[in-house]
């Protein structure tokens, strides 16, 4: 009961076995590398998957198509104002912000005003977003300023610079959800926005400032990823859509709304890389790693779905 | 009763006639068999991929695995179609059964099918990148000729586009079983009042789905002559767009299989129009997406004027 | 009664229905022939909807025997239902909505003959109807799609039509099509076919039924042929025998300016308990939710709310499922006690732990699921979460479903003592023992205001004779 209580423990579990699994190759060997690249390349798949959590969280319906595109955007738009010049970063991180507060506005709009579902809404918004990231960057890899690039590869007490981004993202989402006003409300309407309505909650307010938070969250992993990788890219933001959404469901997030799982989160977005690098060290194919990747979330959904039957 | 919202293909027919009137008066000389078909030269697997799209959007679920379930289809089309056709053609039947299965667990057990077609683009991309680690591939004889047969007045695209839209009709809205299909999705609970198994009704929405994507991978290898296994990726969204676009609604039964071709077509001359509008390529899939939230909000005013 | 050479249709032998320790049905036994036109009347609650279920074959009896002459089902025995709630597909056309239920009409070119049987039962029915057989169902207006509804029962669908249950089948037709209805019922049972007929219009009762079956609590109280009933005989019979009360004293009371009134002519002053009563489903829960819409925003909560809303239907408009009892209770107070956003936990427990005393959850705990407590303790907490609010106006959707005698008298207490307070209740009830507490009645039939009662106007016959028509049909 306390285990199946904390749904969170599982992809911590799945993470620690995918991590021991790769180490049982090299008889312990590389562990502080490994665990070094799956915090830096975790960081990013936690921080979109915290925002899609968010929003997944909204009910049933409610998923955000454009994370990659606002990535993508928000990392080309900010890179393009920063133009490598020393200095510059903190005006980057202003410009992609703002970037990602302006799509997440205009997802909402799409959503509220014209009554779309928010899957067509985010999509037809995505494309749009795509096509500004494409023609702002015409084919130019600018380099992030050094300082920049610097901090983002770099590392604090140990551990990645951009892991302690996502640690502290997620502690703040973690004490909106737990603590404030606003997350009971988030909890509250995705679990009957009927309910929630009829007992006083703003929930369209809810639904405006989620659908923003999930995007400024994007842009935010954009900006990170494109100045970890030395610039952007049109296609940088692409597997995170599929992920952001994985993430949020192997870390135990309820698919039906109204239950947030932030440590899941996490846990999974390490499990996700470190799941890649098994695979990669048993010697196994693109192939065989996608398909495992698919039977895991498939697995993951159908043993929520009969547990929640069973209670 | 308002007269488009009686009609709601007049929309989708009047946002195809309106770009095609525009790139006509762009590009004079497009107005010719072999301008036509440069123009719709990749609808037909676009259109047939939407159809599937269609179906499952018929019973209120939505599909997020189709583009890779595409590309799969696609890679065994070049690959074992190619080279063994019995046991391409058997592995293509097991592509639609799963199909079938999936809809009916997805029925049974109650899971959001959103998730689960998540979880298979994984399962099916991770096949397709089994059978074909690297582009290539190639197109059965047959397939690449039919493909690029030239047929008189209208090219093939066209003809084809004509041909899926009447066959679909008559299985979707015309047939008694199509009928019952569309009811899943107004009212499943009458339907299964009525004596009906549901579960077997959306398995075969499954299947349909399954037998469209099948025959969209094969028409793109056709097209292509080679296949890779993210050769179709985006077919995903463009289906749903498609769907959409055509007139269709995301719950309650309401498609309308011409309207998912006329969407389709209507995606693919977005891409082409502004290419001829001297606009950078960049902005095509912009267009589409502009184009999407067009068509969308004009819908929306027609049916307010319509409630009014 | 009369002889009848032909055997019954369907026979029940002392049906009975239990839901837990629920008796909505408590025994019936009922024989349905050729020919008869059964009307079934009752106040909520009765047994009436779970008597037809149990003859569709929609529910099976927990004891008792339900027979047919013709097969082993209702389907296989030509039973057929109308219902009250709309059961048609709405994006498919009348002719296909027919196809739905008729597996006959098979191969190509089954249209044909689906318009045709469709058009057929439409024109036998309702002559002159004016419905196009190829028409979305949902271009139809609602009398249209009942019209649509009541022709598919009636039509051959391959078998035929012997039993035909009718559940308010007028609700939203007019008169005039009503009538042409009721015809249609003579002429079929003349003709040999049988008819349930459950309707809150008595005089359309009268009208056709050759039976009338009273059911109360859950047992057939009275049955006669129609003709050894008069209308008030009728209404006495439904109701309850139990004595009044006198609760008039209270009625003395002065009430403050007033706080409500909407365009149906709703009014509630302050501190006043407003009750609003008549049949289920005849809008009243409908006005009290426009009201609580109109009155409050999905943008902004501030912290001195307006009005609360207390659910009746706890799964569909109260209860949180995933969250404790404590968070069920809170979630309407939240920014009152809350500091730069944060939720004020030790307020918040304090809360919960008081009313958990005061209106008494059996709880050991109010941080335990909310979904532990039975139906009547999670009715506990929405009344918590209401009264816990500020709010002056208290709007409560049939709030006692499920509760008990006890916590009725607890509840009862602590709305007069609220209202005392200058609080405003607007309380929708079906069950008329508690709507004459109020100091004010307004009885709803077909979503208008038929009634204003006051004082000592406030009696269950008042209350029933308002909730029926009494009017011959015309």
């Amino acid at each position: 009961m306390s285990l199946l209580s904390k749904p969170w423990l599982w992809s911590w579990v799945a993470a620690a076995v995918a991590f021991s699994l790769t180490l049982g190759l090299t008889s312990g060997r590389g562990a502080g590398e490994l665990a070094y690249a799956a915090l830096s390349f975790g960081a990013f798949a936690a921080i979109v998957g915290l925002g899609q959590m968010l929003v997944i969280t909204l009910g049933p319906g409610n998923v955000d198509l454009s994370i990659p595109a606002t990535m993508t955007l928000s990392a080309t738009l900010a890179l393009k104002a920063m133009g490598s010049d020393p200095n510059t970063a903190m005006l980057g991180l202003v410009i992609a912000l703002a970037v990602g507060l302006g799509a997440g506005l205009a997802n909402y709009a799409l959503i509220f005003l014209l009554r779309l579902p928010p899957i067509i809404a985010t999509l037809a918004a995505s494309l749009v977003y795509q096509s500004l990231a494409i023609w702002s960057n015409r084919g130019l890899r600018i380099k992030p300023p050094e300082g920049l690039a610097d901090f983002s590869t770099g590392r604090f007490l140990g551990l990645p610079n951009v892991a302690w981004v996502g640690l502290v993202l997620a502690i703040v989402v973690w004490v909106v959800l737990e603590r404030s006003v606003w997350g009971r409300w988030l909890l509250a309407t995705g679990q009957d926005l009927r309910v929630a309505r009829l007992a006083g909650v703003p929930v369209e307010l809810v639904r405006a400032t989620t659908y923003t938070s999930v995007a400024v969250f994007a842009s935010l992993a954009g900006y990170l990823l494109a100045s970890f990788s030395g610039g952007a890219a049109l296609n940088m933001g692409q597997e995170y859509l599929l992920m952001s959404i994985a993430v949020v469901v192997i870390g135990g997030t309820s698919i039906a709304g109204g239950y947030s799982n932030v440590p899941g989160v996490w846990g999974a977005a390490l499990f996700m890389f470190l799941v890649v690098s098994m695979l990669n060290s048993y010697g196994a194919g693109a192939g065989v790693r996608n398909v495992l990747t698919g039977t895991i979330i498939i697995a993951i959904v159908i043993a929520a779905s009969t547990r929640r039957a069973r209670t | 009763m308002n007269f488009l919202a009686r009609h709601r293909i007049i929309l989708p027919v009047v946002s195809l006639a309106v770009l095609l009137a525009a790139t006509f008066w762009m590009q004079p000389r497009a107005m010719s068999y072999f301008g036509l078909n440069l123009l719709f030269n990749l609808a037909v697997p676009i259109a047939l991929a939407t159809i599937a799209q269609m179906m499952i959007i018929m019973v209120n679920d939505i599909d997020l695995s189709l583009g890779a379930f595409v590309s799969l289809a696609a890679c065994v089309t070049a690959t074992f179609l190619n080279d063994a056709p019995v046991v391409g053609l058997l592995i293509l039947l097991a592509l639609i059964l799963s199909y079938a299965a999936l809809g009916a667990v997805i029925h049974a057990l109650e899971l959001p099918a959103i998730v689960v077609t998540l979880g298979m683009s994984f399962v099916w991309g991770g096949l397709a990148l089994f059978i074909l680690p690297s582009p290539g591939g190639a197109s059965p004889d047959w397939l690449r000729t039919l493909m690029t047969v030239k047929p008189p007045f209208a090219p093939m695209a066209v003809v084809a586009a004509v041909i899926i839209a009447a066959v679909t009709h008559l299985l979707i809205i015309r047939s008694g079983i199509g009928t019952v299909l569309r009811g899943v999705g107004g009212n499943a609970r009458s339907v299964a009042r009525a004596g009906w198994s549901v579960i077997r009704l959306k398995a075969l929405a499954y299947a349909l789905a399954g037998l469209f994507g099948v025959l969209a991978g094969m028409a793109l290898v056709g097209l292509t002559t080679s296949a890779d296994a993210n050769i179709a990726l985006r077919y995903t969204l463009l289906s749903i767009a498609g769907v959409i676009l055509g007139g269709g609604e995301f719950t309650g039964g309401k498609v309308s299989p011409t309207g998912a071709v006329i969407g389709a077509l209507t995606l693919t001359l977005a891409a082409s129009f502004l290419s001829f509008m001297r606009l950078s390529p960049d902005w095509q899939i912009g267009a589409q997406g502009a184009i999407l939230i067009l068509v969308l909000t004009a819908r929306l005013i027609f049916r307010q004027k319509g409630a009014a | 009664m009369t002889d009848r050479e032909s055997a019954p249709l369907v026979t029940l032998t002392d049906a009975a229905r239990h839901f837990g320790p629920v008796r909505a049905l408590d025994g019936v036994s009922l024989s349905v022939h050729p020919g008869d036109c059964i009307g079934l009347v009752g106040h909520n609650g009765a047994g009436k909807s779970t008597l037809v279920n149990l003859i569709n074959g929609g529910l099976a009896p927990s004891s008792g025997e339900i027979a047919f002459d013709a097969g082993a089902s209702a389907l296989e025995a030509g039973v057929r239902s109308v219902f009250q709630e709309l059961s048609l597909c709405p994006n498919l056309t009348v002719a296909e909505n027919l196809r739905i239920s008729h597996s006959g009409l098979k191969g190509p070119g089954w249209r044909r003959p689906a318009r045709a049987e469709i058009a057929r039962s439409l024109d036998t029915i309702f002559p002159g109807h004016g419905i196009d057989p190829d028409a979305e169902v949902d271009t139809l207006s609602i009398a249209e799609r009942q019209m649509v509804e009541i022709a598919i029962g009636f039509a051959p669908r391959g078998t035929e039509a012997r039993l035909v249950i009718l559940d308010e089948p007028t609700s939203s037709l007019d008169a005039g099509i009503a009538d042409q209805l009721l015809s249609h019922v003579r002429r079929y049972c003349s003709e040999g076919g049988a008819v349930i007929f459950i309707s809150h219009m008595l005089g359309e009762v009268f009208e056709v039924a050759t039976r009338i079956i009273v059911l109360k609590d859950g047992k057939a109280v009275a049955e006669r042929a129609a003709g050894g009933f008069t209308r008030q005989g009728l209404v006495d019979a439904m109701g309850h025998v139990t004595a009044d009360t006198p609760e008039t004293a209270e009625a003395a009371r002065d009430f403050g300016a007033e706080v409500v009134r909407t365009d149906q002519g709703l009014t509630a002053r302050e501190g006043e308990v407003v009750g609003l009563s008549g049949l289920a489903g005849h809008g009243q829960a409908v006005a009290l939710a426009r009201l609580y819409l109109s009155r409050t925003s999905s943008w902004h909560a501030g912290r001195r709310p307006e009005v609360v809303f207390v659910a009746g239907d706890r799964q569909r408009d109260g209860i949180l499922p995933l969250w404790s009892i404590l968070r069920n209770i809170t979630v309407s107070i939240l920014p009152q006690g809350a500091r730069r956003g944060l939720v004020d936990r030790a307020a918040e427990t304090r809360v919960a732990q008081d009313w958990k005393a005061r209106i008494g959850i059996r709880t050991e705990d109010v941080t335990n699921p909310v979904l532990s407590l039975s139906g009547g303790n999670q009715q506990k907490v929405l009344f918590a979460r209401a009264l816990a609010s500020p709010a002056p106006v208290v709007i409560m959707d049939d709030p006692m479903r499920g509760v008990d005698v006890g916590t009725k008298q607890d509840v009862y207490a602590m709305i007069r003592a609220e209202a005392a307070r200058g609080r405003t209740f607007l309380w929708y009830s079906t069950e008329t023992e508690e709507v004459c507490q109020c100091d004010r009645v307004f009885v709803f039939r077909n979503h208008e205001i038929s009634a204003e009662l006051t004082g000592a106007e406030i009696t269950e016959e008042r209350i029933l004779e308002a909730s029926f028509e009494m009017q011959e049909a015309s």
